[in-house]
């Protein structure tokens, strides 16, 4: 096999700037600016890690391309463009939304890390190997746990990292054991060459426990239930800019590279309309293969997670659990494995992403100032800081699902697209007439937060909150962007659909 | 031109967001004006119309791929809506011109709530026609939960669950239609064409409507209504009443009934015999009521009862006194919640009837005895008021589809007189007291509260009285201003499937 490894360097270029800026940040911190007041550090490295993130953006706008590196390990088309591009754009926001904070004085390495996991995020974009997409998730997950532990004098952010280490360590191993089980029946690890070899094989039984395995494994990646026990005490212990990392950018990435898999690896030749491996998760006609699976999981997440948020009093655990519920959302789109449904599940991952970042950067503003995360500590907020109070409300609503904001039109797209797989019969209707009535219970504890915001009153005593002028700007920005994407959906969703198309999902 | 109905109000919000902190008579002024603006275009809107047509107000691709439009247009049922939002908004704030605690918040959630309702009733586009109506569901939660009194948390709470669980039905109805057309379109007018299969309709037609009708009040899911009516402050117990519940029954006249004509002839007994327990059930409450203001809400449910029946008897007299009961019973029902949140409640300080019996608040504030008195004939159906011809219309319309419930309703006009007489007995000739001591304490505190008994009657107040009762007794004496405007918009292709199913 030739390989031009000027070629793949060319190709893997955005990865390649953002290890540097890594690597950037990291030396100009040891270096040069060590001795400086935190805040200060804090601005000029994190100044870098945009930098990066932004030259990396512009690279990829710059320089289309579309091309498939050593069989299927490194592909590079439109849609992991997009991705790849939305992934970046929610590192860039993470790292604003720190710029603010004082749980580390290990700014460098913190940037760094932040960078290297964008960078495990757009390799396992690319990935259509299994043993890549394996690599890109550990070099994902590894960062993660650091960055959750990364508050060193606070005893929960390091128990919430060996929390999410240990799950995450097990999972790791359930994935490895589904994917060396698959290696085994199909003798390949491009996706589509298993596809290819599974074709005429049917619903093996070893082919179950590997799909079983796999599903598992990125169960725990999404936060479904019943892999999501680690999700509200990473969330709630880690610093919060990690935890919005881990919420949106690790999601989805995670998200993307599940369906693709899914996709391209699990359809199986098709019977009476059905794919064999597939299955169909349609109510009475149920057919044995990974969507019934994902159904379940589906369902338990959607139940679970909107149940619970329900009694949560601090704001952390509360979107935790809401993050929960919304991976059972975008587990419909992955059921409906059809291109649009693709599409949407991106637009959805993204546009989710983006508003908990938000949600984050909210909470950490209110956590700076008032010690902890808990209900009671958004009480009449929207007198202390009016700015940051609309953009919680645009947040929330948009979690919510209340048009015109992003979430809305996420949730329209997605149960659309999953209704239009079983068109005639609308096969997956139980599963969307159920997530609509949850979001209906959602809709009751996103106004609890917004109750304490505009509707209780300031605790006595209570001063105007200080809000550093680039934190109002960058939520400013935030709320900006879910507005946006929510009254112009086709700014992105038509860029998905032509980017679908050309990759010919 | 009507669609800067839409933009006025949220041009007004975003002025209203400007506005230095704690300027409250700026805030209302600039609400006004933007209130003003809005009744302005809708009343040349409504001028210029010409009757039967479908007007087209704007019309660009929004997300093409999935053929969504950003489609506004007008017919004569919308129109007509479009006119009452305009009378109810502006009516609305001349009564809370009062409000001084976090103004400018008020306003900017009061046109918030009335840009998305001018947007539903423009809105030809189902998907943009979902986006206005959860638009309008949104600040009703902060407004009475902030501004509003008794329970005002739970009030609210309980208003926006049960709007967002009947929004919850509606989407999933739409989505369903979409899908099941496969036309690629949103347009009502289109879809409107396509005919679903019949197992389809028979689900997705009560779904839609029932989803909608919760909005609209309808019994058994009307138990918001008063609850949140009760808690809100006057200008949203007013919205409220005027138009957000007509935003429920619009619905089910422009989306389930229009898309789901045959589901509608499986279920229209059933949903008759719902309004009808609604007319006579909430008249009956209202007549037992200890709370002044509980007694307008229930009141509402009842003459909310009438639209519903008056759609569901699929004849053009029922489905236009239907239309013409929305407008009249939001102009009536809007006054009556003046009167007593406005004008009694924040001088006395009570609803409570047997408290103000002992008041004998004809003599201290003659101005808000008249004018209920006036409102109370309008509600309980006098000629020569609106609620009259439309209510006619309504029973006409019954009596050819239903008789057996058209006699039924007859008994619930009855109770109507019957609750709204002993309001206006108890609330303001009482005399029960008088026969004791006048004045037995002579104390600063008594003194302070009488003097706030007699305050005058603000000329706001005077002013929104007199356009509100004038509204109603133009439509009630000459009718047609509306009516033509009505009837023949029932001609229109959008009502074809109902015509297949027997609309006369």
């Amino acid at each position: 096999m030739n390989v031009s490894y000027l070629e793949l360097l060319k190709l893997a270029a955005p990865e390649t700037i953002v290890v540097l800026t890594a690597l950037a940040a990291l030396v100009v911190d040891l270096t040069s600016t060590r001795d400086l007041e935190a805040r200060f550090r804090f601005i000029i490295n994190g100044m870098i890690a945009c930098a990066g993130c932004v030259a990396a953006i512009v690279w990829m706008l710059v320089m289309p391309a579309h091309a498939n590196a050593l069989e299927g390990m490194f592909v590079v088309d439109p849609l992991t463009q997009v991705v790849k591009i939305a992934l970046l754009g929610l590192t860039l926001f993470t790292v604003l939304i720190s710029m603010d904070s004082t749980f580390t004085e290990h700014i460098g390495e913190y940037l760094a890390l932040i960078l290297l996991a964008a960078v495990g995020m757009m390799f396992l974009v690319s990935a259509e190997d299994i043993l890549m997409i394996f690599i890109s998730l550990e070099l994902t997950s590894l960062s993660l746990y650091i960055l959750a532990a990364f508050n060193k004098r606070d005893v929960n952010s390091a128990e919430a990292a060996l929390k999410y280490f240990l799950f995450g360590g097990m999972a790791a191993a359930f994935t490895l054991f589904g994917l060396s089980l698959l290696y085994g029946l199909s003798g390949a690890t491009n996706l589509g060459q298993i596809a290819a070899a599974l074709e005429d094989k049917g619903l093996d039984p070893l082919l179950i426990v590997a799909m079983v395995m796999i599903v598992l494994g990125f169960g725990f990646k999404v936060a479904a239930v019943p892999f999501h026990l680690w999700a509200p005490d990473a969330y709630q212990g880690a610093p919060t800019p990690s935890a919005a990392f881990i919420a949106s950018g690790s999601k989805v990435a995670s998200f993307f590279i599940f369906a693709k898999v899914m996709m391209i690896g699990f359809t199986g030749g098709e019977t009476n309309g059905v794919h064999e491996i597939a299955g169909s998760a349609a109510w009475q006609q149920f057919v044995s293969g990974w969507t019934p699976v994902v159904a379940v999981v589906a369902v338990l997440s959607m139940l679970l997670g909107n149940l619970v948020a329900i009694v949560q009093s601090s704001v952390k655990r509360l979107i935790a659990y809401s993050a929960i519920a919304h991976a059972g959302y975008m587990l419909i789109g992955v059921m409906a494995h059809s291109g649009e449904a693709v599409a949407s599940l991106v637009y959805y991952a993204v546009t989710y992403g983006l508003t908990t970042i938000g949600a984050f950067g909210v909470v950490a503003v209110v956590e700076a100032r008032s010690k902890d995360d808990q209900l009671a500590s958004f009480a009449g907020l929207s007198r202390r800081a009016p700015v940051v109070s609309l953009c919680m409300m645009i947040f929330m609503l948009s979690l919510a699902g209340i048009p015109p904001l992003a979430g809305f039109f996420g949730k329209f797209y997605v149960f659309a697209a999953a209704l239009k797989t079983g068109a005639p019969n609308l096969g997956l209707l139980w599963l969307v007439i159920l997530a609509i009535a949850m979001s209906a219970v959602s809709f009751y504890y996103y106004l609890q937060v917004l109750k304490q915001i505009y509707v209780a009153d300031m605790p006595a005593g209570a001063e105007e909150l200080r809000v550093p002028v680039l934190g109002q700007v960058v939520l400013g920005l935030i709320a900006v962007g879910v507005i946006l994407l929510g009254c112009a959906p086709n700014l992105l969703v038509g860029v998905l659909q032509a980017s679908i198309k050309a990759a010919g999902l | 031109m009507l669609a800067w109905t839409v933009y006025i109000s949220f041009l007004g919000v975003l002025g209203l967001m400007l506005l230095p902190k704690g300027n409250a008579s700026a805030a209302r002024k600039v609400a006004m004006l933007s209130a003003v603006a809005g009744l302005l275009v809708a009343v040349a809107g409504f001028i210029q119309f010409k009757a039967g047509e479908i007007l087209t107000v704007a019309k660009l691709p929004w997300v093409p791929s999935l053929g969504i439009e950003y489609h506004l247009a007008a017919d004569g049922v919308s129109l007509t809506l479009v006119l009452l939002t305009g009378l109810a908004a502006v009516g609305g704030i001349l009564f809370s011109w009062n409000i001084e605690h976090r103004a400018k918040e008020f306003f900017a959630f009061y046109l918030a709530l009335i840009g998305g309702v001018y947007g539903v009733f423009l809105s030809f586009d189902l998907f943009l026609l979902f986006v206005f109506y959860e638009i309008a569901i949104v600040p009703k939660y902060f407004i009475i939960a902030i501004w509003g009194s008794t329970r005002k948390e739970y009030g609210a709470m309980k208003l926006a669950l049960y709007s967002f669980v009947g929004s919850a039905m509606v989407l999933i109805g739409l989505i369903a239609a979409y899908v099941v057309s496969g036309a690629q379109t949103m347009n009502v007018l289109e879809l409107a064409k396509h005919p679903f299969p019949h197992s389809f309709q028979v689900w997705a037609f009560p779904l839609v409507f029932v989803g909608f009708a919760i909005l609209a009040g309808m019994w058994p899911f009307h138990t918001w209504a008063p609850t949140g009516h009760v808690a809100a402050p006057t200008a949203a117990s007013m919205l409220l009443a005027g138009v957000v519940m007509k935003l429920g029954a619009y619905g089910c006249l422009r989306v389930a009934m229009t898309l789901f004509p045959e589901g509608l002839e499986a279920w229209k007994t059933w949903i008759a015999v719902l309004a009808v327990i609604g007319i006579v059930y909430g008249a009956m409450v209202a007549l037992v009521q200890k709370d002044f203001k509980f007694v307008i809400g229930y009141s509402s449910v009842s003459h909310m009862g009438f639209v519903l029946l008056g759609l569901v008897t699929l004849n053009t007299i029922g489905l236009s006194g239907a239309v013409l009961q929305m407008f009249s019973h939001g102009i009536i029902a809007g006054l009556l919640f003046a009167v007593v949140g406005r004008m009694v409640y924040e001088r006395t300080h009570t609803r409570e009837l047997s408290v103000l019996e002992g008041m004998n608040l004809v003599k201290a504030m003659p101005f808000a005895a008249v004018t209920f008195v006036i409102a109370g004939a309008a509600s309980m159906g006098l000629p020569g008021f609106s609620g009259f011809v439309a209510e006619l219309q309504v029973l006409i319309g019954a009596w050819k589809a239903f008789p057996t419930l058209a006699v039924i309703t007859g008994v619930g006009i009855l109770i109507g007189v019957a609750y709204t007489l002993r309001a206006i007995q108890q609330a303001f000739f009482g005399e029960a007291k008088e026969r004791g001591a006048p004045v037995p304490h002579d104390d600063e505190e008594t003194k302070h509260a009488e003097q706030e008994i007699r305050a005058p009657i603000t000329i706001p107040e005077r002013i929104g009285a007199v356009l509100l009762i004038g509204t109603s007794l133009v439509i009630g004496l000459y009718p047609r201003i509306l009516l033509d405007v009505i009837f023949p918009s029932f001609n229109s292709p959008l009502f074809d499937g109902l015509r297949r199913v027997g609309l006369q």
